[in-house]
């Protein structure tokens, strides 16, 4: 016993080492599990009111630049708006409009970052705003990513450039879908995965949101085919894709709530329970 | 001085980048300037306090901690073994109190191994060897580069 003692003393430095090591590794290993260690990221209040101080300061930087982006969209908006205007006075009452689903939360952009294998974006609006995990992240140009963990009034989420997560784009001409995937490396390019051979493809095409999951809606741009080739012994193309969203210069972007994801969700378990105890 | 390496990391350190993936650390400043006469547990403490920090703002939860931890227990191997047995060592490991050519081979030894570490956790593979390999050294250039000229800077005469 005395013998243990005097190790554990004689080699505490060693052992003080190796327990905020191990520590360390658990962090590294947990952190995607976020309810336990929700409070250790850019969310938290400390971390996100610093960003969110030095934010306030930078951003009259970019502000023509915002400018420019916003009133673009804004133009696009009212073309939009007219055209859908004429469309629906033209069916008459009996036109029913169907995708009201969707709330659109406007947050701004406090911390992101392009250059690490795994990038985050932090927001300036939380849980009293109405964000909840699993809302998708749009900017007027493109998709950017999806929230992971809310604090009261600041948020976190997985940008597109982020390994671990990727959304589900679509073939806007020919409508074949498959995972999007960011691999590190350029900000400017993701490779979208499981196309099959048998589908024409041009560089330029348009990709867009599938739809299949509830986090966004179907259509939002995603980017436009780059280049794409047949890698042999393999049964799907290699696709590069040009982002649509520029990440480095993202400022102003819109969270999206599914009004009736807890709906689907509930529905879709309700299947894979039944198919489970079949 | 832990708070403003902090904020100079993650508020401009972060941000900066040549050619992508290029990002120089030079919070681990910290750790490598603490007075030698520093218990051994306090050293690696505070470079876990530093580490986490750092994490903590960069949503890197672990990886930052890991590394300076590590460089935080090799320290007093790394001055041992640069350090000829007839200097009288200072008890500050700084520029000026051991001059330019010490402090340089300090400096890098530290932070190629923190850098090391740092990106092959942050990958997590060895599948990207050559890459991350590349990554390790020009930002090791960048932050070694980073970390001297802040030094001549703070503490000219």
């Amino acid at each position: 016993m005395r013998g243990l003692l005097r190790y554990l003393i004689n080699n505490h430095v060693f052992l003080l080492f190796l327990f905020l090591e191990v520590v360390s590794l658990i962090f590294v290993f947990n952190f995607n599990k976020y309810q336990s260690v929700q409070y250790l990221n850019s969310s938290n209040r400390v971390a996100a009111s610093v960003y969110n101080y030095f934010d306030s300061v930078v951003k009259y930087f970019e502000l023509a630049k915002d400018n420019e982006i916003l009133a673009k969209e804004n133009a696009r908006l009212k073309s939009q708006h007219s055209f859908l205007q004429n469309r629906s006075d033209s069916l008459g009452s009996g036109f029913v409009q169907h995708d009201t689903n969707y709330r659109y939360i406007p947050a701004r952009i406090i911390n992101n970052s392009v250059n690490k294998t795994l990038n985050y974006i932090t927001l300036n609006k939380g849980s009293s705003d109405g964000v909840k995990p699993d809302m998708g992240i749009i900017s007027p140009t493109g998709i950017v990513g999806v929230v992971i963990s809310v604090s009261k009034s600041y948020s976190l989420g997985f940008s597109l450039l982020n390994s671990r997560w990727g959304p589900s784009g679509k073939l806007k001409k020919s409508g074949f879908f498959g995972p999007i995937e960011w691999s590190g490396g350029d900000y400017r390019e993701a490779n979208l995965m499981e196309i099959p051979f048998h589908v024409h493809l041009a560089v330029g095409d348009t990709i867009v949101t599938s739809g299949h999951s509830a986090v966004f809606p179907e259509g939002l741009l995603i980017g436009t085919v780059k280049e794409f080739s047949q890698p042999e012994g393999e049964s799907f193309y290699k696709i590069k894709i040009q982002l649509a969203t520029d990440f480095r210069s993202i400022h102003f972007v819109d969270i999206i709530d599914n009004i009736d994801k807890e709906e689907l969700q509930k529905l879709e378990s309700l299947i894979e329970n039944g198919a489970t105890n079949n | 001085m832990f708070i403003g390496l902090v904020l100079t990391q993650v508020l401009i350190l972060n941000h900066i980048q040549f050619s992508g993936f290029v990002n120089p650390y030079i919070y681990i400043l910290f750790v490598l300037l603490l007075p030698l006469n520093t218990p051994r547990y306090a050293v690696l403490i505070f470079a876990f306090l530093m580490g986490i920090s750092i994490d903590i703002f960069s949503n890197s939860l672990g990886i930052h901690a890991f590394a300076t931890v590590f460089i935080g227990y090799i320290r007093p191997l790394v001055i041992r073994v640069i350090s000829s047995r007839e200097e009288d060592m200072s008890d500050y490991p700084g520029l000026m109190q051991n001059g330019i050519g010490w402090f340089l081979s300090y400096v890098s030894i530290m932070v190629l191994v923190h850098h090391t570490v740092l990106f092959y956790l942050e990958v997590f593979t060895f599948a990207h060897f050559f890459s991350t390999l590349m990554r390790v050294f020009f930002s090791s250039v960048f932050s070694i580069f980073a970390i001297v000229l802040s030094q001549l800077i703070v503490f000219r005469d």
